[in-house]
């Protein structure tokens, strides 16, 4: 297959059309990126996101051992030793791409460790339901062409993916008519950004400002007055119960309507039944017409290790080879109840997209594996610079719709290795 | 170096070989013909054994997103079927939905070489051939689905020149590293996201007024001229749908004599005879895939006890969720493209249903005249797991265990069966050909399948054992390019099996209308849509084999 003329570098090097972002879990892959005096530009398609993270100056910062610069095999042949020392290592963070990924699950078998990403306990409030009840479902090319009524529940979508409104609910052209009809655009929930649901294609915006801890009510009273329940009362989950007839009468008016939440977001206690009464609302109203959820989130590659995770070891994460064999327990191998509880005594930290993707604070020795100037509250005793994927080296990734995933390109000369090479050195060093 | 296999039974049907005594020469992975007074290196002695090439499933949901939402959706397949690792292998884990590594030594252990992925959706392909690079030692593949994308459904409905469209299946297989072309429930995924809830054979697409049958006969002529080997892989309208085997015989009569292969066709088998309504099709179907040459078929067997089903059919899945157990399940609309439903299942001996579906299955096997066009499949995992074949072979071949058998199910669904008055017991040749000869040559590969001078020498040894599962369970040996990989059952060294894929040719010029539907439509460029052959190979994860395709046909 020939490369078309747009995938190659013109201006001389550095100037990349399609290029994918891994900077939220949207992965827009429409960006072009030059040169800058001091790295990379996005010139098109940019959103705060990715201008952040494809500007970020390289940094070829060395490895360190108590935060003295070290030369890369002694940090390695020490990483090594600690692993095998540990009694039961934690492989966490994991920000990182498919081969990333691919070798942590290699070395947590072999160093008998638990695997985790920083951003579980978001991703298990979904998990928790799709292990219990399940769900209905859409990606993102199917509501930017087919819904004609978005409710955007509890999640500041705009502030999660600065372009997710620009380009799946405001879009212009739509696969299914040259006029489309209007979009509705719910949002339920307070303080949410609106600013960018704009244009042609928006007719009305309503607002339904509750609490987010409240919209499991709100959704649960919907199917029970699709079942035929009366609910009296003047309210529901502290709407006027008018805003929430009309708001059912709305859905059921739809032709495909979709709920879209970031479980990042609805960071409140039991939150899982929040999503679990999403998906149930979703599964009775599509006994008569077409409606789906749509999860979004999915930032500093939580969908790509939830899912490598899961075909490699059969689980989601939370996994622990400790035994040989991968052991499951969502409550029990939670990474950041087992270092409150002191349960491990050794955490590799691996965080190659962000800067912000920081350690937890604790005293348990740590490795960490991380993009130059990581945010770090304590000295490692370990720490090696790793590169970016999509920027420092090539790789995949996984979109928070866990069905398309995108080729990561390298687009710079760049002296930082990639993670998977430096943890396959020290699962070779074990 | 030269490997001797000496005085082994070799049942190798691509080649006319039933049974004889011979000895089988390997050097460089490939079966030879040595000169007479070579050396021969190594030697294994073979009297009284069983040889047959490396077993193939043609049609195995082992990789893409539905196999991982399967596993992320049942932890409890998995939990007390956890394997530690090994020296060599990989720990994994699972029973109806096993880890990617955990699946591959298992289709080794059962003495099969090579296993093939039905329903990848073109815009998963990464993930799916990723989940492929992950499993190990078998050769793999892949089938693309078209028929529900909304690229084709507009082609159709817009009547597209035929030359355009068959460049669009072309560069779809190039695009997706697929194989082969499959349609589910044609244009049926897509319907259901206009609120269909059912699509029979000539009823309208709500939307672009095309009909399955158009569907069918566009993607079957154009599979066809396009020279591609495999036929278009068909999971027909109405699956599960009592009364259904009345749509698969008119699928079957509206074929046109083009070449089609239809799967799981138990599922498509049903009757509505007796007080259930639900009655066994089996011997309707079988006579009109007898007198229909251009007909191939799997079976897709039901294996009684727990499972999951992993399917592209949105529409027929929604209706089965509520028969899911346990009660959870996922259906989902994916990116104008396809869809996919995941919804655990348990078949119970006691029910009439489930136990009506396990003789359909047998009675097609037992009633097909021609094993050459009828595959050994339990449509993995949703009619069972592939582990289940075995049994499913010893249940072929014995008849005496079969009725054993009878006797446990639900009894009332054996008298809207003919299983009982079916006396066939098929032989160790009809077996080589279900499981080896002739999904090779319906793949269209061309090395593998037999024992040939010149072929991959993908090699399976048996203990020639009257209890044929036990046989078929734990091969004694098995050989993968010619190296030893598993001796009495267990794993000796772990290799990476090829991915197989046919590269049927097309017009550069499709790029230009497809660019601009993806760049209007969909949240992919093209150019990151298309799979290169880098992202297999990988770094030496993988390596891609092309098959030949015929010449295209305008």
């Amino acid at each position: 297959m020939q490369d078309l003329k747009s995938e190659q570098s013109r201006n001389g090097a550095n100037h990349f059309e399609n290029v994918a972002c891994p900077f939220c879990g949207i992965l827009c892959d429409d960006l072009e990126i030059g040169p800058s005096a001091t790295g990379l530009k996005v010139l098109k398609n940019g959103c705060p996101k990715s201008v952040a993270g494809f500007e970020r100056p390289l940094v070829e910062a060395n490895p360190q051992i108590d935060g003295k610069d070290v030369p890369l095999d002694e940090a390695v042949a020490l990483a090594a030793k600690l692993i095998r020392e540990s009694r039961l290592p934690i492989f966490g963070g994991l920000g990182t791409d498919i081969d990333g990924m691919r070798a942590i699950m290699k070395i947590a078998e072999r160093g008998g460790g638990v695997v985790d990403h920083a951003l579980s306990e978001a991703q298990y409030r979904n998990f928790r339901v799709l292990q219990s009840s399940g769900w209905v479902l859409t990606t993102l090319t199917e509501a930017r062409n087919r819904a004609d009524l978005f409710i955007i529940a509890g999640s500041d979508i705009h502030e999660i993916h600065p372009r997710f409104f620009e380009r799946v609910v405001c879009n212009e052209a739509s696969m299914f008519s040259d006029a489309p009809p209007k979009r509705t655009v719910v949002f339920l929930g307070e303080g949410l950004d609106q600013s960018a649901v704009t244009g042609k294609r928006i007719g009305e915006i309503v607002n339904l400002p509750c609490k987010a801890d409240r919209i499991g009510e709100i959704l649960d009273a919907m199917r029970a007055m699709r079942k035929g329940a009366t609910i009296t009362g003047d309210t529901i989950g502290g709407l006027p119960r008018a805003a929430v007839e009309d708001l059912l009468a709305r859905c059921n008016a739809a032709t495909y309507g979709v709920i879209a939440w970031a479980a990042a977001s609805l960071a409140f206690p039991n939150a899982d039944l929040t999503v679990q009464a999403m998906s149930e609302f979703l599964k009775e109203i599509n006994t008569t017409s077409r409606f789906a959820g749509l999860t979004l989130g999915g930032d500093e590659g939580s969908p790509t290790a939830g899912s490598v995770c899961a075909w490699q070891s059969g689980f989601p994460l939370r996994v622990s080879f400790a035994n040989g064999k991968p052991e499951y327990d969502s409550e029990r191998y939670d990474m950041m109840r087992m270092l409150a509880a002191k349960e491990s005594d050794l955490l590799l930290w691996l965080a190659s997209f962000t800067p912000d993707l920081s350690p937890p604070d604790t005293d348990v020795p740590m490795i960490v594996l991380g993009t130059p100037g990581i945010k770090l509250s304590r000295t490692p005793k370990i720490y090696i610079p790793v590169g970016t994927p999509g920027i420092d080296h090539a790789g995949i990734i996984i979109r928070v719709d866990t069905v398309v995933s995108l080729p990561l390109r390298k687009l710079r000369k760049s002296k930082l290795p990639r993670a998977a090479d430096v943890i396959a050195s020290i699962e070779a060093a074990l | 170096m030269l490997t001797k296999l000496t005085g082994g039974k070799v049942y190798d049907p691509e080649n006319g070989i039933d049974g004889e005594v011979r000895d089988i020469f390997i050097e460089n992975g490939r079966i030879v013909s040595p000169s007479p007074n070579a050396r021969v290196d190594h030697e294994y002695p073979l009297h009284g054994r069983v040889v047959m090439a490396g077993g193939i499933d043609p049609h195995t949901h082992i990789g893409g997103g539905k196999v991982t939402i399967a596993r992320m959706l049942m932890p409890e397949d998995h939990i007390g079927h956890e394997v530690a690792g090994t020296e060599l292998t990989r720990p994994g884990v699972g029973h109806a939905i096993p880890s990617t590594l955990t699946a591959g030594y298992r289709y080794a252990e059962m003495g099969y070489t090579a296993a093939f992925e039905p329903a990848m959706l073109p815009s998963n392909a990464r993930q799916a051939h990723m989940e492929l690079g992950d499993t190990p030692i078998v050769d793999k593949g892949a089938f693309v689905m078209l028929g529900s994308d909304d690229y084709f459904l507009r082609q159709l409905a817009g009547k597209s020149d035929f030359s355009a469209i068959k460049d669009y299946i072309a560069w779809t297989m190039h695009a997706a590293q697929a194989i082969a072309v499959k349609v589910v429930n044609p244009g049926g995924i897509s319907a259901f996201k206009f609120n269909q809830r059912k699509l029979d054979l000539d009823e309208k697409h709500a939307y672009y007024g095309v009909t399955p049958r158009d569907i069918i006969l566009t993607l079957a002529r154009g599979v066809q001229e396009l020279g591609v080997v495999h036929p278009i892989h068909i999971h027909g309208c109405n699956l599960g749908v009592p009364g259904g085997v009345e749509t698969t015989l008119a699928t079957i009569k509206g074929s046109e004599g083009l070449p089609i292969h239809l799967t799981h066709i138990q599922f498509h088998s049903y009757g509505t005879e007796g007080d259930m309504k639900f009655s066994s099709g089996a011997t309707r179907v079988a006579e009109a895939v007898n007198a229909n040459k251009n007909v191939s078929i799997d079976v897709g067997q039901v294996m009684f006890g727990q499972t999951c089903t992993a399917s592209g059919d949105t529409m027929r899945q929604f209706v089965n969720t509520r028969s899911a157990d346990p009660k959870k399940w996922v259906v989902m609309d994916i990116e104008c493209d396809a869809g996919c439903g995941v919804l655990p299942f348990k078949y119970r001996d006691k029910s009439y249903v489930n136990a009506l579906q396990w003789a359909i299955g047998l009675e097609l096997f037992l009633l097909v005249n021609d094993p050459w066009r009828l595959f050994l499949t339990t449509d993995h995992p949703n009619g069972g797991p592939f582990t289940c074949y075995p049994h499913l072979i010893r249940l072929l071949m014995d008849k005496t265990f079969r009725q054993e058998m009878m006797r446990t199910i639900n009894q009332d669904a054996l008298k809207w069966s003919t299983l009982a008055s079916l006396d066939r017991e098929y032989t160790l040749y009809e077996i080589a050909i279900m499981t080896r000869a002739g999904p090779a040559r319906s793949l269209g590969l061309k090395d593998r399948g037999h024992l040939g001078v010149g072929a991959s020498a993908d090699i399976t040894v048996y203990d020639d054992n009257p209890d044929r599962e036990a046989m078929f369970a734990t091969p004694e040996l098995l050989f993968k390019n010619g190296e030893l990989i598993v001796r009495n059952g267990k794993i000796v060294k772990v290799v990476n099996g090829a991915t197989h894929v046919a590269r049927p040719a097309y017009d550069a010029s499709i790029e230009k209308p497809l660019k601009a539907y993806f760049d209007d439509y969909l949240t992919m460029r093209m150019e990151n849509f298309r799979l290169p052959d880098d992202e297999i190979i990988d770094r030496g994860r993988g390596s891609i084999v092309i098959q030949p395709t015929g010449a295209r046909a305008s």
